[in-house]
């Protein structure tokens, strides 16, 4: 199901946009209202309490930085005064303070601008899903890319982003990243006199 | 007169047949991109950061000054031919210019676009080729301690002044801060949040931070959000202007050139507010206020200068002080540190043929703009039918395989994928990423004079301010932080009447 709104967004034709729209529209109009009031207006107050996350996270950071500078020592206080722990412990003190001052507007009904574009539509709901998905895409390549080298990864990298983000011309999308991947492999190997990783192609390519 | 010569110098080898080419490649590159939704100048130079490793510094800043200017101009083709503005600065440029385009003036809407970035972008390359080294003849006698001071003075102008939120914009700058942390510390040589993985020991690179948070977090942000119904787009022929159109555009250009650089050259006037003070500016003295709204040509004459002027006026706080004030601006500076370029006020002495044939190559790619776009124009505009799973995926792409230039190893990849969740979450918590990127590439310079000025003192935090350029600049930030709360102040009450 989740994949399902995303159909009409690989369309190449000019001609089918007609259909795009009608099938725009017919999306279930509760999500639509409900996206809209949270991302676009101001004015309504509701709480976004998602921002916790970033609470958190700016809190367990400034932690992380405080600790880890604690440990460090300075043994040129003679030379460096300042020594390596007094800007960790700013940059630390200055995290905390902001998850504080975040935690305070949060609760007070501030709501995050959500960073518009052109092919950002923030009245839809969020696809959580795809991101997961391109996310899963992205892991496979990092896991791969020294085993099969970057012809391959890359190749089977890109057609698993525009598969994910809604192309259903996977063969052709295959023919396009190997050609990519390729290009780019030797491009790097002898343009820049970078070998990126060959895998087992290693002595092919 | 030594500049003028110096000049001349940087004319001859940004003339070279392969600089040209360099120089022509820019330009094409950031048109397309500037015109591609989703990539703007600054991803475009992050991902093409790799070309630095086997490129001479020169012809990759050729390059990259090209990609710049022509991103600016990409850029407001969007904006009038689809309404839906990439970048903040050519938000006001949508408002007559796609009003024009519906009226079947896109033709004359380009060309005043274009005719216009051509003569701002050519008076605030003159303007920058003038001050740029003046300054930096100043800025080389400041010590330590007012070159911390304006450092500080750029990082919370950046910080406060742009961007809605001012407590995120400080949450973006502050973990901006924390990631330029992570290394070995230069003075003692103990390691810093390194978490005992050697690979970090190094810092993290700029170059993967930049293209993660522009590139992966864009891309992801997108796929979460993806327009599901096409944009109409609004078809054009070769762009042309006429008579009249001369007549009234020619004073809004330079008006907007004339509020536009100032603005670039100060740390945090940026291209919004010159480009929205432009449009303002010509509503009220044009004698056609009737078509304001409509689609009038002043509106989108002012504002496209205004933006490429401040593009020009962005420059000289870069080249003469080593301060980026704009994204596309603080990775060119990146790229700078990856040559090994120290950036700062020594650079038109240590560096001088390679920043004056950047200057050089910056007039070069503003003419190749203006004959280059004008008969493209319907070709860019195809571009915008780009189907989007292959734009983004392409996007991914090559984010990937900049990241794994750097050093060839997958955990290079891996620190893209985080930093890249980071810019997702920075984009949909309202974080801008301006500040998060200059506080990563600021951060460890800022802590560096901050030590080397206390070292001066033996300790004492009054060598802070031992220069008079650093009590001023200090006394500016007061006043601008005072400034900025009397304004909050008195606007907040209004504001509220306003929505109750």
């Amino acid at each position: 199901m989740s994949a399902d709104p995303n159909e009409d967004t690989n369309e190449v034709r000019p001609g089918v946009r007609a259909r795009g729209a009608t099938e725009g529209m017919s999306a279930d109009p509760r999500e639509v209202t409900s996206g809209a009031t949270a991302a676009a207006s101001p004015p309504a107050r509701e709480r976004d309490l998602s921002q916790l996350l970033l609470i958190g996270i700016l809190a367990v950071l400034g932690v992380v930085v405080a600790v880890d500078a604690s440990r460090l020592r300075n043994d040129f206080a003679k030379l460096d005064p300042v020594g390596p722990k007094a800007f960790p412990y700013a940059v630390a003190a200055a995290l905390l303070v902001l998850a504080a001052l975040l935690a305070v507007s949060v609760l007070r009904g501030s709501v995050p601008e959500a960073e518009e574009g052109e092919d950002i539509d923030l009245t839809q709901r969020a696809d959580w899903t795809t991101v997961a998905k391109l996310v899963g895409v992205f892991v496979f390549l990092i896991a791969t890319v020294n085993v099969l080298g970057w012809a391959i990864s890359g190749a089977l990298f890109f057609a698993g982003c525009s598969l994910t983000l809604g192309s259903r011309t996977w063969l052709r999308d295959l023919a396009i990243g190997t050609a990519l991947s390729v290009a780019t492999f030797y491009a790097f190997y002898s343009g820049l006199g970078v070998p990126l990783p060959a895998g087992i192609l290693d002595g092919i390519l | 007169m030594g500049n003028i010569g110096h000049l001349a110098d940087g004319f001859a080898s940004a003339l070279t047949p392969m600089n040209l080419m360099f120089a022509c490649l820019g330009v094409l590159l950031g048109t397309a991109v500037g015109v591609l939704p989703g990539i703007g100048p600054a991803m475009t130079v992050a991902l093409l950061l790799p070309v630095t490793y086997n490129v001479d510094a020169a012809s990759a800043f050729i390059m990259f000054a090209g990609i710049y200017y022509g991103g600016m101009y990409g850029g407001s083709t969007t904006s009038i031919l689809l309404n839906t503005p990439g970048e903040s600065s050519s938000v006001v440029t949508a408002i007559e210019g796609n009003k024009m385009a519906k009226a079947g003036r896109a033709a004359q809407a380009l060309a005043t676009a274009a005719i216009g970035s051509f003569i701002a972008g050519a008076i605030g390359t003159a303007l920058l080729a003038l001050f740029a080294p003046t300054i930096a003849t100043q800025a080389v006698k400041l010590g330590d301690p007012s070159y911390l001071a304006i450092m500080v003075l750029a990082l919370v102008a950046v910080t406060a002044v742009l961007g809605s939120s001012k407590l995120r914009g400080f949450i973006s700058l502050f973990l901006g801060l924390a990631i330029g942390l992570v290394g070995i510390d230069s003075v003692t040589g103990q390691s810093r949040l390194t978490f005992g993985i050697p690979l970090l020991s190094d810092g993290i690179d700029i170059v993967v931070v930049a293209v993660a948070i522009f590139a992966i977090g864009e891309a992801l942000w997108v796929a979460a959000h993806l327009r599901r119904r096409p944009q109409e787009i609004v078809p054009v022929g070769r762009p042309w202007m006429g008579r009249e159109d001369w007549r009234r555009s020619w004073k809004p250009w330079l008006r907007g050139t004339a509020y536009g650089f100032p603005f670039g050259a100060v740390p945090a006037g940026g291209a919004e507010l010159p480009t929205f003070l432009s449009y303002v500016t010509e509503r009220r003295l044009t004698k056609h206020p009737e078509e304001f709204g409509k689609g009038a040509i002043e509106g989108v004459a002012g504002p496209e200068a205004a933006n490429n002027a401040s593009a020009a006026g962005t420059l000289v706080p870069m080249l003469s002080l080593g301060l980026p004030t704009n994204a596309t601006a603080a990775v060119m500076l990146a790229a700078m540190v990856g040559y090994g370029i120290d950036p700062g006020p020594t650079l038109f002495t240590s560096q001088s043929d390679l920043i004056w044939t950047l200057i050089a190559s910056l007039f070069i790619g503003n003419l190749l703009l203006l004959v280059l776009n004008l008969p493209l124009a319907p070709v860019w505009a195809r571009l915008l039918r780009t189907p989007r799973p292959y734009l983004y995926a392409g996007i991914l792409f090559f984010a990937s395989l900049g990241a794994l230039a750097v050093n060839l190893q997958w955990f290079d990849l891996a620190l893209l994928l985080v930093f890249g969740l980071l810019g997702l979450m920075m984009r949909r918590f309202g974080l801008p990423v301006l500040p998060l990127i200059i506080g990563v590439i600021l951060g460890p310079r800022v802590e560096s004079a901050m030590r080397k000025s206390l070292q001066l003192s033996s300790g004492d935090w009054s060598g802070l301010v031992s220069e008079p350029v650093a009590k001023i600049v200090y006394a500016l930030i007061v006043l601008g932080a005072v400034g900025l709360l009397v304004v909050g102040r008195l606007r907040r009450p209004t504001t509220q009447e306003v929505t109750s």
